[in-house]
């Protein structure tokens, strides 16, 4: 049963693209038109659709920085972070 | 003891040295039965003071009763039963008892009152749990056991140092607040004894490297019994410690950028741990009523969350025997159900509205923006977008989607786990979204009544409702327009562990070139100078012994021998031996030095 709902799903995955696009845009105009702002610590909360933006904008930065992080040569040399999986038994 | 109080620790650890009388068909029913026992042991306390013991000049102190240890000591023995649960197909009794004997340390170290006490359950935990990992019983698990256990040794040792200097300078062992206004030396030794059990960094390589190498199940019970266990005790003895929330959002970062580096599927979830209980470490160090209510909430959540998780995983290696990403893909077909509990622990630790994580992890943020360090408050909000980032996307999407990676070999082996695998992970799963839905039921537990009444209030406003939801969705699409960046690949990270095991390594070099040279060549001055005239010797004593007084010389080498005999067992070079006879004379030197 689980099995098919995925399948069938999967099946139509351009409307489901299409649907999560509608919900993101539907979350955006409640957050600009509806939502009491309140409670919000600080001016910049109160840009309209600012956790979006941070949200969108901290998941990019994440894996941009944290894939540098992990690829680059350190100290000019052949050294990674991101390692062959034998490094230790060399 | 009274009849009120009967130690929950006590009842595992004996539960556990009964275990292996208790066989065939009784052996699973009192599996399950005693974690139960346990938890009406918690269930049944009142709040007060118990199991008082005057030992030499020191009072020791087995069960304080209070708020703060009551919420930690029901979390803990209810993990237990599922863990238990979930590890209920192990025949091994070895492994059962080690992780109970592990769950009884930590309920040693909660209920506890001084330090005495805190420092044997404390060293109890690391000696049971190390066989968590070495009953994996792979060829990296040894060495990675002891890697566990020296690291660990260590953080002991300076838990120890940092009591003792405080029972010089003020005579007092009690385990409470210490006087974080006014830190001294004594104060960050207890500090970096607690913390690098909680595995803030530097200190939190042996995490990764111990938790993805535990057996199945073990893994199921390391990953919420030492980080917390440290929450707890920075909650109980350094509550406002400043330095604590700059560590805390150092932990909470820093998992996050090794969970996109990461392979394997059980370290990436142990990089999580770190990335979480970077939040409860830094609400320990706001410190407010409304910080502390929030460490302990998470922690509470967290405990069932990425133990479910850990089950999820876990299940996965158990029926196919992989665990990275490179190896694995597209088995919703295969193991529908292991996927709808580790998508259900997913949303639980990227704080979805209506699960667990929702209503705890928002506490302490909540803390951070009250107390205006925004700072704070923010990073921790960013590391939240990477916590739904990997745990709730990357995993489940990379295991049970994306591209099939596995050989004919897996894919032929993967099936939903056994069903005492399932059940463990249904109630974990049940207890995740109950948490998230009805509030109540954590909020009664912890400590700052007013406060959680305070905020129980907030957390289902629309602002913190559509925050949150916004985070989480706009994550996703930066994950699935970024989703080539993140394709699995068969590498390791480097982490901290770097310095001890290529440090390890350089030790060795010394032992092997220069002090070996140096022992050849001693070993030839002493053939020619010393063993010549030696043999001389002897032969002139064989004489003398043949010819008259071998009944003396047969009672001196009699003696001879059995002290070469002693001597050879502490000369054998065995790792285990050489940690235990350092532990021991370091501890008895430090005690000889403040009590002589």
């Amino acid at each position: 049963m689980l099995v098919n709902l995925i399948d069938y799903l999967r099946d139509r995955l351009k409307t489901v693209i299409r649907l999560c696009f509608v919900v993101l845009g539907l979350l955006v105009i409640y957050d600009v038109s509806f939502v009491d702002k309140h409670s919000a610590h600080t001016m910049v909360e109160k840009i309209p659709g600012w956790w979006s933006f941070f949200g969108f904008v901290a998941c990019v930065l994440i894996i941009i920085l944290s894939k540098w992080y992990g690829h680059v040569k350190w100290f000019g040399s052949n050294f990674r972070i991101m390692s062959p999986e034998d490094y230790y038994d060399n | 003891m009274t009849t009120d109080f009967i130690h929950p620790g006590f009842v595992l650890i004996f539960g556990a040295l009964l275990l292996p009388f208790i066989m065939g068909p009784l052996r699973k029913p009192y599996l399950i039965l005693m974690p139960i026992v346990a938890f009406a042991c918690v269930l049944n306390m009142q709040d007060g003071t118990y199991g008082v013991v005057h030992f030499m000049d020191w009072q020791l102190t087995f069960g304080r009763v209070d708020a703060l240890s009551q919420v930690f000591g029901y979390i803990m023995t209810l993990m237990c039963i599922i863990g238990s649960m979930y590890g209920l197909h192990v025949k091994d009794p070895k492994e059962h008892m080690a992780a109970w004997m592990y769950v009884g340390g930590s309920l040693g170290v909660i209920y506890c009152a001084d330090y005495i006490t805190l420092f044997i359950f404390w060293e109890l935990m690391a000696f049971s749990s190390v066989f968590l990992v070495w009953f994996r019983k792979r060829k990296e698990s040894l060495p990675t056991g002891f890697r566990y256990l020296l690291v660990h040794t260590a953080g002991g040792l300076i838990l120890l140092a940092g009591f003792v200097l405080r029972y010089k300078a003020t005579g007092a062992l009690d385990f409470n607040l210490l006087d974080v206004d006014h830190p001294t030396l004594y104060t960050y030794l207890i500090m970096v004894g607690f913390i690098l059990n909680a595995a803030v960094p530097p200190f939190h390589a042996w995490l990764p490297d111990a938790y993805g190498e535990a057996t199945v199940s073990g893994a199921v019970f390391m990953c919420a019994f030492t980080t917390k266990t440290a929450v707890y005790a920075l909650a109980r003895g350094l509550a406002g410690l400043d330095i604590l929330i700059l560590l805390g959002v150092i932990m909470a970062l820093y998992g996050v950028v090794y969970a996109v580096l990461e392979n394997d599927s059980r370290r990436l979830l142990a990089y999580h741990i770190i990335s979480q209980v970077g939040y409860m470490v830094a609400g320990v160090g706001i410190g407010t009523q409304m910080a502390i209510n929030g460490a302990c909430a998470h922690a509470f959540a967290h405990i069932l969350y990425k133990g479910l998780l850990f089950m999820g995983c876990g299940s996965v290696l158990y029926m196919t025997g992989k665990s990275k990403f490179s190896e694995l893909g597209g088995l919703y077909k295969k193991m529908p159900w292991a996927f709808v509990f580790t998508l259900i622990g997913g949303l639980s630790i990227s704080a979805f509205p209506l699960f667990s994580g929702f209503v705890s992890k928002s506490m302490i943020v909540y803390a951070g923006f009250e107390e205006h360090l925004y700072w704070a408050a923010f990073l921790l909000t960013l590391a939240s977008a990477g916590t739904f980032l990997h745990t709730g996307l990357k995993v489940p999407y990379f295991i049970w989607f994306g591209k099939n990676n596995c050989s004919k070999e897996t894919w032929e082996k993967a099936a939903d786990p056994p069903w005492n695998m399932n059940v463990a992970m249904a109630v974990a799963s049940f207890l995740c979204i109950f948490i998230g839905s009805y509030t109540p039921y954590l909020y009664k537990m912890l400590p700052y009544q007013h406060e959680a009444a305070d905020y129980a209030l907030h957390v289902y406003s629309s602002y913190h409702v559509s925050e949150s939801l916004q985070i989480l969705l706009f994550t996703a699409l930066g994950f699935f327009l970024l989703i080539k960046k993140l394709a699995p690949e068969p590498t390791i990270s480097i982490d901290m562990d770097w310095f001890y095991r290529k440090g390890g390594r350089g030790f060795f070099w010394l032992a092997r070139k220069p002090i070996q040279t140096f022992d050849t060549w001693f070993g030839e001055v002493y053939r020619t100078v010393g063993l010549h005239p030696l043999m001389t010797t002897a032969k002139f004593w064989s004489w003398f012994d043949w010819h008259g007084i071998d009944g003396v010389v047969d009672g001196l080498a009699r003696l001879v021998r059995n002290v070469g005999t002693k001597l050879r067992s502490v000369q054998n070079g065995r790792l285990q031996y050489n940690i235990y006879y350092a532990v021991s004379i370091v501890a008895v030197l430090i005690v000889a030095y403040v009590f002589g």
